[in-house]
């Protein structure tokens, strides 16, 4: 890629976009986890034309119906009701709102302040890179889940106050990340020329010398997407998380453990939807790696 | 060495202060009055209120509670349960050896199942195999445990009848508490059968518990070996005549466990955060567990101490791990 760069800049970023999806395309992986993940987003904004009925509509005279090919099943509820009759389709489809939507601001949250407070950190250093890196330090002595756990106690259980929690959680690894890009970047001509040349130092910060440190932070954004995910559900399910009936994938798993052996399939189908959706994410966080980081390539 | 530990130590004291005082700032920050939320439900008089106002130190200005609760906690005083009335620090420790047992298990399984995992997928890089574990190994990590823990109940607890679902043993047996592992108890007692019961109670949770540091064990072995399988004394092995087994079971793997056993370190936390779902839905009566019960009960000297105590194990454990990876590196071993 170092070829690249003495090239005109708009040049530069297109083939820069052109050289990654290269890489990025020969992982058969990460391909299909992107497939998987795009068919989500479609399913998730479409949700009101896709699903065939409402996620909290209870109907009373198909309470536990098996899925539509099981004895007893009904092609009108697919995946079959839960125990107050809900389509189980239809509450997974919507589900998938819940958890994109928390991905994004989770990763959102934690990546904007956390960028920040690594530039901070490693652009000034001293006590105030100190006072930062050993409050993060703090943050990770604790358990995620746990932490995670005692703000939301702190905050009163909501998907709202998990979203909260769970970025809190998650920034001491972007702030780790940024800080040490910026720290060796900083030693770096270009930065050098930079000041020599007069460049304020927030201009230095943000327009200089953060697009270099890029490629980590995407890696580690999809990364905690997929975290983000599975804590939000694993909140839901010991119900500090979105509350019910919120179609959450998380919550409907809570709702359903009394149900596990009556009637396996609801406890079945929404962790499966966590279980498939993660994974996608993570195979698009490897191949990023790969495709980023040419270092780091695993094989 | 000694220079070494006491620095590293040192390094420590900042991350002590500030988790004394996010426990000490916890109760500070919930949402009502502190006594109101301590007496809980039955509400206290006037009277009372006032009296516990002093005896908890609550008019004292704030620095002030804080060095009495450092000085408290220094002397074992982690508060006492609103529920039970017992010190947390005894609860703690009466529930703690449960999560041990646990973890331990969950752990062993993990490295004796993805150690060879990794290095198979190493081996046999780019093949089929090497897919099918490295797959596997990535659903491991995106799984949600706490939906595994449940599709394993269904398996082998309700439809084949092998394990149990819940708890530590059978509760035909009483077994006396001498070590609190239920695995060496039931051993030590005469109880016939006592030993089986305690082993079938732990398969479904230490498999559960396992899977996510399973994966990243496999994963993080097979990418040191195929770093450690380039290098030229790998090389020189080989034209030297070694055997393939003793190649990749000896010198390579020898050197590729440096950073393995880093990440087995760094899986406590996780553990830890993992112990909490699992013995929830398996009812193990350990640390995790205590403390979800105790947020939903609103037992906060109890969250209070076991997020202390949670997180000075885990920052302990650090330390060791730390430390050992100067033993076993010479790189950094002579570097200081």
């Amino acid at each position: 890629m170092a070829d690249v760069t003495q090239n005109s800049a708009p040049d530069t970023r297109f083939e820069l976009i052109v050289n990654f999806w290269r890489h990025f395309r020969t992982n058969r992986g990460a391909v299909a986890g992107l497939i998987f993940f795009i068919a989500l987003v479609i399913i998730a904004l479409g949700a009101w034309f896709i699903a065939p009925h409402s996620p909290i509509e209870q109907y009373r005279d198909a309470l536990l119906l098996p899925p539509a090919w099981q004895e007893g099943g009904d092609w009108s509820y697919v995946l079959g009701t839960d125990a107050v009759g809900r389509d189980l389709l239809s509450r997974l489809i919507y589900g998938s709102q819940y958890s994109l939507f928390i991905g994004v601001v989770v990763v959102s949250v934690a990546l904007v302040v956390g960028v920040c407070l690594g530039l901070v950190a490693g652009t000034f250093g001293g006590w105030i890179d100190t006072f930062i890196m050993r409050i993060m330090d703090i943050i990770l002595a604790f358990p995620s889940l746990l932490l995670a756990l005692v703000l939301v106690a702190i905050l009163g259980p909501s998907l709202l106050n998990a979203m909260i929690a769970i970025a809190v959680v998650q920034q001491p690894y972007y702030v780790r990340l940024t800080r040490a890009s910026v720290m060796s970047e900083m030693s770096r001509e270009y930065v050098m020329a930079a000041r020599v040349s007069g460049v304020r130092t927030l201009r230095l910060m943000f327009v200089t010398v953060l697009p270099n440190c890029m490629a980590p932070l995407i890696v580690q954004a999809a990364l905690s997407f997929s975290t983000a995910i599975l804590d939000a559900a694993a909140l839901g399910f010991l119900g500090m998380g979105a509350q019910p009936p919120t179609p959450e994938w998380g919550t409907m798993l809570a709702e359903s453990r009394e149900f596990i052996l009556r009637a396996p399939w609801v406890v079945t189908f929404p962790g499966l939807a966590i279980l498939t959706t993660v994974l996608a994410i993570n195979l698009i966080g490897d191949g990023l790696r790969d495709a980023l980081d040419p270092k780091l390539k695993r094989s | 060495m000694l220079r070494l530990i006491l620095k590293k130590l040192g390094l420590l004291i900042p991350t002590f202060i500030g988790v004394t005082l996010t426990s000490f700032f916890f109760i500070r920050l919930l949402p009502g009055d502190p006594i109101l939320l301590l007496a809980g439900e039955r509400g206290v008089s006037p009277e009372r209120y006032n009296e516990l106002m002093i005896q908890f130190g609550y008019n004292d200005p704030i620095w002030q509670q804080y060095l009495t609760y450092l000085g408290n906690l220094f002397q074992g005083d982690l508060g006492a349960s609103i529920v039970t009335k017992q010190p947390v620090l005894q609860e703690f420790m009466t529930l703690f050896p449960a999560t041990v047992e646990l973890g331990v298990c969950a752990m062993l399984f993990a490295v004796i199942v993805g150690l060879p995992a990794g290095i198979i997928a190493a081996v046999k890089r780019g093949k089929t195999l090497d897919h099918t574990v490295m797959t596997t190994a990535l659903a491991g990590y995106s799984m949600p445990i706490f939906w595994w823990g449940l599709l394993l109940i269904i398996l082998f607890s309700g439809m084949l009848g092998w394990t149990p679902v819940s708890g530590r043993i059978s509760f035909m047996y009483w077994i006396e508490p001498v070590t609190g592992f239920m695995l060496i108890d039931t051993l030590l007692s005469d109880e016939p059968g006592a030993f089986g019961s305690a082993v079938s109670h732990l398969i479904l949770p230490t498999i559960v518990l396992g899977t996510i540091p399973l994966a990243v064990i496999a994963r993080q072995t097979r990418s040191a070996m195929l770093e450690v399988l380039d290098e030229d004394y790998v090389r020189t092995a080989r034209a030297k005549g070694l055997s393939n087994f003793r190649v990749i079971g000896i010198h390579a793997l020898r050197n590729a466990l440096i950073p393995v056993i880093t990440i087995i370190g760094l899986q406590i936390g996780v553990l830890f955060a993992g112990a909490i779902l699992t013995e929830s839905i398996f009812s193990w009566p350990g640390v995790g567990k205590w403390m979800v019960d105790s947020i939903f009960r609103r037992d906060y000297p109890v969250v209070q101490g076991g997020l202390l105590m949670i997180a000075v194990i885990v920052m302990i454990v650090n330390l060791i791990v730390d430390l050992m990876y100067g033993l076993i590196n010479p790189k950094i071993r002579h570097t200081e």
